[in-house]
């Protein structure tokens, strides 16, 4: 068994003598947190993706409200990659506390664009230097110095977009949708944008090769981050009532999704809201919350990121044992304790699979794309109540927060499964009823809900040992019989969770496994192994924790599985490593924990170093 | 069934209201030490229970952990409950009652169970006056763990073991004063006539409802020189007034009292509380008063009992989050689930 560990990986170079790289570049922004510059990034990003070239686009940020560096990576790739791209093209430097260092950073031949009073040319001679006053023409446009500074972050828009060569109608149209027409924002801003394009066309030849051409590859795409999508998919699964405490990076899921049920779940008429949300006072109380509303048969849901999963671990085993459903979405961000508390992880995968003390097991959604936390939420609604149990939905920062593209959601098809839920009919009609009964094989008991007009639906839920009649015990048998039932839950959930992604030819001998937001960078991975090396890969996402049996057979045909994830110790390789027994031995770790997405070539060359050291 | 309304005054009867007996608000038997006085507070919610005529398959009953917390077993065996985790019933109480307005919660509790690992969330319960009402069954000690001191606990309290307690008290009714509770009340499990008024008060009140009863541990915490004990809360119980209390169904009788010496509450639901003076001149409705009382009396050693403050006409959070009427977890999908058209609009706006 084999752990390839992180080590900084080769810089991709830029091919000699290529005068025109179009669509396929990497610009960074540079800029200073709290300085507005949020909107002008998002302009520059619409702006590409409206001349139809696929972008994504990161926030690198600090935990801090003003002043800290903060920088801004967009990628456009007319092959599609959306992944993070480590090596920077294109450096837009604002932020004179970094931009030596990140001017230093950079390949040969690459292009800085900056505010004239930095004098960056001077650090280096084997770079492409534009220099723009931005700062004295945004004085030109405002007065006030806050204002200032907000309209030059506007102006190196207009810059970069004339240098790229990006139409001067997409960045004003991007203005506009940003400040959602507000004329006087929308005015200025514009005037800025133009203003900057105006200098660099006046005094700055073109002399790099990076260029911005109009394609056809974001017709009737949207852009949206995890969290919304997240927000969106549990609305469209009917969800009742929103329990959470803010916290870095979920606080977003809650948010978009009260504006969200502000817009669509109140009615116009009488100003009634067919859902509840409570900020509660801290992550205790808001499971605690969703428990209760899921017991007495909302569907209901939390979202937090680590530190919270730690305070809901009680909790959460007594939704486990007393089988009470409740969505609990997990944005990860990297860990141990506070940790780094605005960057990327996939380091809660165990402890979100095992929360709390005793044996224990959750159902954990993982989704790998804006459109599967869509689906996922939806799904994991229908799961817990289907289930009786605690769902996760374990996205991370990268997938939350930062901006994909995507096609338009579908409206979900299937109607809500509210699982095994017994009316007063039901009761009147069976004539018995035992809360904690296996009554259909499937280890899912039937329940009441509180408020249920019959002598028969009354129960007590605990914590404490039970027996199928939901009485308290401390019989051995009653304790055992009930672990068992439990143990058995995961036969059922496994039919029922989203099942694994497999791509590849049959023959491939070298397989991926991978999950979550690696999704992209697995993708590019796989087309830069086939395309520079000649290696096939075969490909197995997983979706779902527990595992299926699609793991062993995956496993099983290839001569080694890299098993790819953003945590330090491999917690997913780990669990696959118990699934396939024998054959683990197989399974090789490529580990990324830096804190920053998941870039291919990392994987790539991580892959054929190894891949070399087997041939030697 | 408000056609009943006309009949007399409050004879316990052999069925209610509702036609159905005292015994079908009963529960199981109890587990606790004879003596307790969890158990005579739960035969006066019993009584409470039935004497409102409260539909049983309506209540839920929520707790937490510790010798209070078992007590919601041992009475409404037709109700369902919740016994939650230590500290924690009232974030599991507001989700049910949100989920389901209809709901008529009672919440038993101890002192460890709220003023010390519960006292984040019996404070935030309060803040949003969560319509419930929330029983501390308090005897200044934990009994399932066989005896050491909790926050209630007076400075000076000496256990049987002889640990003498250092840290001064948390008074629960000036705590939830302060917290924004609408019905505070104080009583004492050898005052049954008192508790069972309250506690009907409280379920007719239209948000929190904060019962701390004296409860003595007569294992842990019953010695004569315990604050927490039968001879000295007897022999220090000062009431506050004389409480009636008379369902909206019931018709109120007029009383020819002097000027000053009772007076109504009316209540959320029509019912009314009838207070009768006795030495002091008190207005419960007064917040500022209520806090000074307590300040004072907890100065003199006094137990004071009786119904500290009520704001009958607070808005709970129910009201502030203007939830449908129909309960969220009766709502049918077609308003669970926005249209085809509004996922549209949103997806073209993302465009």
């Amino acid at each position: 068994m084999s752990t390839v560990s992180t080590q900084p990986a080769p810089l991709e170079p830029l091919s000699q003598g290529q005068d025109r790289v179009v669509n396929d570049f990497s610009i960074q922004v540079a800029t200073a947190n709290g300085s507005g510059s949020q909107s002008s990034n998002n302009v520059l990003m619409r702006s590409i993706f409206q001349m139809g070239v696929p972008i994504s686009g990161k926030n690198l940020f600090p935990s801090n409200i003003m002043g800290l560096p903060t920088w801004f990576t967009i990628r456009a790739s007319k092959d599609n990659y959306v992944a993070r791209k480590k090596e920077i093209d294109i450096l837009i430097a604002m932020n004179p506390e970094t931009a030596s260092e990140d001017v230093r950073s950079l390949e040969p031949g690459r292009v800085v664009i900056y505010e004239q009073r930095l004098k960056l040319s001077r650090l280096r001679d084997d770079l492409i230097f534009y220099d723009v006053p931005f700062t004295k023409l945004a004085a030109e446009i405002v007065e006030e110095a806050r204002l200032r500074k907000l309209v030059a972050n506007m102006v190196y828009v207009g810059s970069a977009a004339e240098i790229l060569g990006i139409e001067m109608s997409e960045v004003e149209s991007a203005i506009s949708k940003w400040f959602k027409g507000k004329a006087k924002a929308v005015s200025f801003n514009v005037k800025a944008a133009r203003l900057g394009a105006d200098y660099v066309r006046s005094n700055l030849p073109k002399k790099d090769p990076y260029r911005v051409e109009r394609m056809d590859g974001t017709r009737g795409k949207i852009l949206i981050d995890g969290n919304s999508a997240c927000a969106l998919g549990s609305m469209f699964a009917g969800v009742s009532v929103v329990t959470w405490y803010p916290i870095t990076p979920s606080s977003s899921v809650c948010e978009s999704l009260i504006e969200y049920l502000e817009k669509y779940r109140i009615n116009p008429q009488s100003g009634k809201a067919t859902f509840a949300v409570i900020q509660a006072e801290d992550e205790l109380a808001a499971v605690g919350m969703a428990i209760g509303a899921g017991w007495a048969g909302a569907r209901a849901m939390t979202a937090t990121s680590g530190p919270g999963i730690s305070l809901m671990s009680e909790f959460v085993g007594l939704g486990y044992f007393a089988e009470i459903p409740c969505v609990i979405f997990d944005i990860q961000r990297v860990g141990p304790s506070t940790g780094l508390p605005t960057r990327t992880s996939q380091g809660d995968v165990l402890s979100a699979y095992t929360l709390s003390h005793g044996d224990t097991r959750h159902i954990v959604l993982l989704p790998g794309s804006p459109f599967e936390c869509f689906d996922f939420a939806g799904q994991a609604f229908d799961l817990a109540e289907r289930m009786q149990q605690p769902v996760f939905v374990a996205s991370d920062l990268d997938l939350g927060m930062n901006n994909w593209m995507a096609d338009p959601f579908p409206y979900p098809q299937r109607p809500l499964d509210r699982g095994k839920v017994l009316s007063a009919e039901d009761l009147e009609q069976a004539g018995e009823f035992a809360r904690y009964k296996d009554v259909d094989g499937d280890a899912v008991p039937y329940r009441t809900l509180p408020g249920t007009d019959h002598p028969l639906a009354a129960y007590f839920t605990r914590g404490t040992g039970h027996n199928e009649q939901a009485g308290y015990s401390e019989r051995p048998e009653d304790y055992q019989d009930l672990m068992d039932r439990l143990a058995r839950k995961p036969q059922t959930a496994k039919k029922l969770v989203p099942q694994p992604v497999i791509e590849g030819p049959e023959g491939a001998e070298i397989g991926l496994i991978a999950y979550g937001s690696s999704d992209v960078a697995i993708q590019e991975c796989r087309d830069q192994l086939r395309r520079d090396y000649e290696i096939e890969t075969a490909y197995l996402r997983i979706r779902a924790l527990p595992l299926t049996h699609h793991i062993a057979e995956f496993v099983s045909r290839c001569r080694v599985v890299y098993s790819v994830e953003q945590n330090r110790d491999g917690q997913m390789g780990d669990l696959v490593r118990l699934e396939v027994g024998a054959e683990a031995a197989k399974i090789c770790k490529i580990l990324h924990f830096s804190g920053l997405p998941l870039d291919a070539r990392f994987v790539t060359n991580r892959i054929v170093e190894s891949e070399n050291g087997k041939n030697d | 069934m408000t056609d009943m309304a006309s009949t007399a005054t409050p004879r316990p009867r052999k069925v209610n209201r509702l036609g159905l007996a005292m015994t079908e608000y009963k529960g199981l038997p109890s587990t606790l030490c004879s003596g307790c006085g969890h158990d005579a507070i739960t035969s006066q919610i019993v009584k409470a229970f039935w004497e409102m005529g409260v539909p049983p398959h309506n209540v839920a009953k929520m707790s937490g952990i510790g010798c209070s917390s078992k007590t919601p077993a041992y009475f409404l065996s037709t109700s369902h409950g919740f016994n939650a985790v230590h500290g924690r019933m009232p974030a599991v109480a507001t989700g049910a009652v949100l989920a389901n307005r209809n709901l008529v919660c009672i919440g038993v509790s101890g002192d460890g169970d709220t003023a010390s690992i519960g006292l984040g969330q019996f404070c935030h319960l309060l803040r949003r006056d969560i319509p419930m009402v929330y029983i501390i069954e308090n005897n200044g000690v934990y009994g399932l763990t066989k005896g050491q001191f909790s926050a209630t606990a007076d400075k000076g309290a000496r256990l049987k073991t002889g640990v003498v307690n250092s840290l001064p008290s948390i008074d629960c009714c000036a705590l939830a004063i302060e917290m924004g509770c609408s019905y505070v009340a104080r009583s004492f499990s050898g005052d049954p006539r008192q508790l069972v008024s309250l506690i009907k008060g409280g379920l007719s009140h239209n948000g929190a409802c904060v019962l701390d009863v004296i409860s003595p541990c007569v294992t842990f915490n019953n010695q004569p020189d315990s604050t927490k004990s039968y001879p000295w809360a007897k022999e220090h119980e000062e009431l506050l007034h004389q409480i009636d209390f008379v369902p909206y169904f019931e018709a109120l009788e007029e009383v020819d009292y002097q000027e000053g010496e009772s007076r109504d509450v009316r209540m959320h639901d029509g019912s009314h509380i009838r207070l009768r003076k006795l030495e002091r001149h008190y207005d419960p409705t007064d917040k500022n008063a209520a806090l000074r009382m307590l300040h004072e009396t907890r100065q003199k050693e006094e137990l004071l009992t009786g119904l500290i403050y009520v704001n009958p006409s607070s808005k709970n959070f129910i009201d502030i989050l203007n939830l449908h009427e129909t309960p969220l977890t009766q709502l049918p999908e077609d308003q669970l689930r926005p249209g085809p058209e509004a996922l549209q609009e949103v997806m073209q706006s993302l465009m």
